[in-house]
């Protein structure tokens, strides 16, 4: 009943691996169940969406993948510990992007001397070169957000988790970094779980879209999206599949307003 | 693993990520620097010069009217005390005496209240225990503390930095505490996903984001450091002890000698208000404005 961090020679078959996953919270109301039997595979290197309504309990599955809470019932293996990023960028305003990263480096156990060069080369990889001196506040929102996905790629681990990372930011810069992580989940070969409740972006990012239905959260159905990388949000495949999601997602939310 | 090389961007032919993405942050990016000096001296150097004038100028008009040099002596009275001060050579001693106590109860004052503060602010046993009566210290008078200081610890150095510590320690605890409750809990589980658990998410997360209300607690630490200093200078006087300012103030009271009065008073306010200047409001603005929170007036 617990996420395991396991070693990565026992997990080769997944990245992640939910198995009967629950989890309920207690409110005055009594005890709320938010994610109802959860099985969930991701393979090494699979780019996965999980997507779903508001509310319908995206981030908690996330905060328990990531190990940040505990499910009810049911387990979670993943390959090493995750690494998570959230829609608020989260990095430290202490501490200037490069630091940022180096942090991450550090407590990883990376060496000092090779810390900056690492730090240097993951600004590079999402475009930010010459912005290691740059404090939080003086970057825009796309950079942070790019500044914390290398936060994250600097943990190395073998699963990235994002919640919402990009709906804060405004359509032209998120179409951006779509196509950047796009780009450096190829590079990589990391796998990815991410989270969204805009449908057009799970079909535009994943290999698989898992829809999430709300209260309690179930998956409700998958698609695999065979669609060639790389890309474009408007492109047709892209809108006609998305359109297929919508109708099956206003279904699951409509079941809510008939009682 | 998964990422074990990475390569600089590179775009797939036919797209140009890149330079959009360039055109992007340029546009979102905003500069900021430090404003011109005339500007600094207008906004912040001014003012208080012209306070001080007007303040000056009230005294000077003031004083024929009163006229009773042993209520209200002139400036000229007040100047012509520092004045000999200095020339006798003892100004700078009654400063350094007051000021290196001052420094020296507050370091220690520092080294008590961090770890307590982080205590209460970490151990809900201890908070429970402690922390209402650390915040209801704050509003105590530290010059409550002398006469007991007196009695258990005699007419010495030690009573002056007890009188001391009980008037910061709890400042200085406090900030902590309220600095660390305002951590918003976004930076602790982007820590604990880092791999700052424990200690390391203490010494590299929590303290840091607690910061600015540490610091503010510093401050505020600082100033009751010094006013309870001067309480105890001024009731405990004795003359073994070495002259501080609270004991100018005393001496000049015994000796009815207004203008020494005054020139203690003058002395231990600017004192005070240096030591703030010169020490916390810097560290103060420098935490802020790292941190992009010091919004420019
Ligand atoms: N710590 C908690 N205590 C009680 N209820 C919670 C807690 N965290 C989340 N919830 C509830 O679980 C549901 C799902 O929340 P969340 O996972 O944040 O949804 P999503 O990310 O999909 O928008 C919501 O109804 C929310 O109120
Ligand atoms: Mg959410």
């Amino acid at each position: 009943m617990a996420t395991t961090f396991a070693k990565a020679a026992e997990t080769t078959q997944y990245a992640a691996r939910l198995e009967h996953v629950s989890k309920s919270f207690a409110t005055p109301g009594g005890q709320q169940l938010v994610l109802d039997d959860i099985s969930l595979d991701v393979a090494p290197g699979e780019f996965v969406t999980l997507l779903g309504a508001s509310g319908c309990g995206k981030s908690t599955l996330l905060n328990l993948v990531a190990g940040l809470d505990r499910p009810s019932a049911g387990t979670i293996t993943t390959d090493g510990r995750p690494a998570l990023m959230f829609q608020e960028h989260a990095l430290f305003p202490w501490l200037t992007a490069g630091k940022n990263i180096e942090l991450a480096l550090k407590l990883r156990g990376v060496a000092k001397p090779e810390r900056r060069e690492r730090a240097e080369e993951l600004l590079a990889l999402v475009r930010l070169k010459g912005a290691h001196g740059k404090r939080v506040h003086e970057l825009s929102g796309g950079m942070r957000q790019r500044a914390a996905l290398a936060r994250a790629l600097a943990q190395e681990s073998n699963l990235l988790l994002m919640d919402e990372p990009f709906s804060a930011l405004d359509a032209i810069t998120r179409d951006v970094l779509h196509d950047e992580l796009t780009r450096i989940w190829a590079e990589t070969g990391v796998s990815v779980l991410f989270v969204t409740h805009n449908v057009r972006e799970a079909v535009r990012l994943a290999q698989r879209v898992v829809l999430l239905s709300s209260r309690p959260g179930r998956i409700a159905r998958e698609w695999s999206v065979g669609i060639p990388q790389p890309r474009r949000i408007e492109d047709a495949p892209v809108a006609e599949l998305s359109l297929e999601i919508t109708d099956v997602l206003r279904g699951e939310i409509r079941r809510h307003g008939q009682h | 693993m998964a990422s074990t090389e990475t390569t600089p961007a590179q775009d797939a032919p036919g797209q140009d990520t890149g330079s959009v993405e360039a055109g992007l942050d340029a546009l979102e990016t905003t500069t900021t620097g430090r404003p011109p000096f005339r500007q600094t001296f207008v906004n912040k150097i001014l003012p208080p010069i012209v306070a001080i004038a007007v303040v000056l100028a009230v005294w000077a008009l003031l004083y024929p009217v009163v006229d009773n040099p042993t209520k209200l002596p002139s400036p000229a009275a007040v100047g012509g005390a520092f004045k000999e001060a200095w020339l006798q050579g003892t100004l700078l001693g009654y400063i350094w005496t007051s000021v290196s106590r001052g420094l020296l109860g507050f370091a220690l004052a520092l080294l008590i209240g961090t770890p307590l503060g982080l205590l209460v602010a970490r151990v809900k046993f201890v908070r429970a225990a402690i922390g209402p009566i650390l915040s209801g210290l704050q509003s105590l008078p530290s010059v409550a503390w002398v006469p007991p200081a007196v009695i258990w610890l005699g007419l010495n150095n030690s009573m002056m930095y007890a009188v001391i510590l009980l008037g910061a320690v709890p400042s200085i605890a406090n900030g902590l505490v309220s600095g660390v409750d305002q951590v918003p809990p976004l930076f602790l589980r982007a820590g604990r996903t880092l791999g700052a658990t424990g200690l390391k998410g203490i010494w590299h997360v929590t303290l840091p984001a607690a910061m600015p209300g540490y610091v503010a607690g510093l401050k505020q630490g600082w100033a009751f450091s010094w006013r309870s200093l001067m309480a105890a200078e001024i009731i405990a006087s004795f003359p073994d002890l070495g002259v501080g300012l609270g004991q100018l103030l005393e001496n000049g009271r015994n000796a009815s000698d207004m203008a020494m009065v005054f020139e203690a008073i003058l002395l231990i306010l600017f004192v005070g208000v240096a030591i703030d200047l010169l020490i916390f409001s810097p560290l103060e603005r420098w935490v802020l404005r790292s941190r992009g929170l010091l919004v420019k007036g």
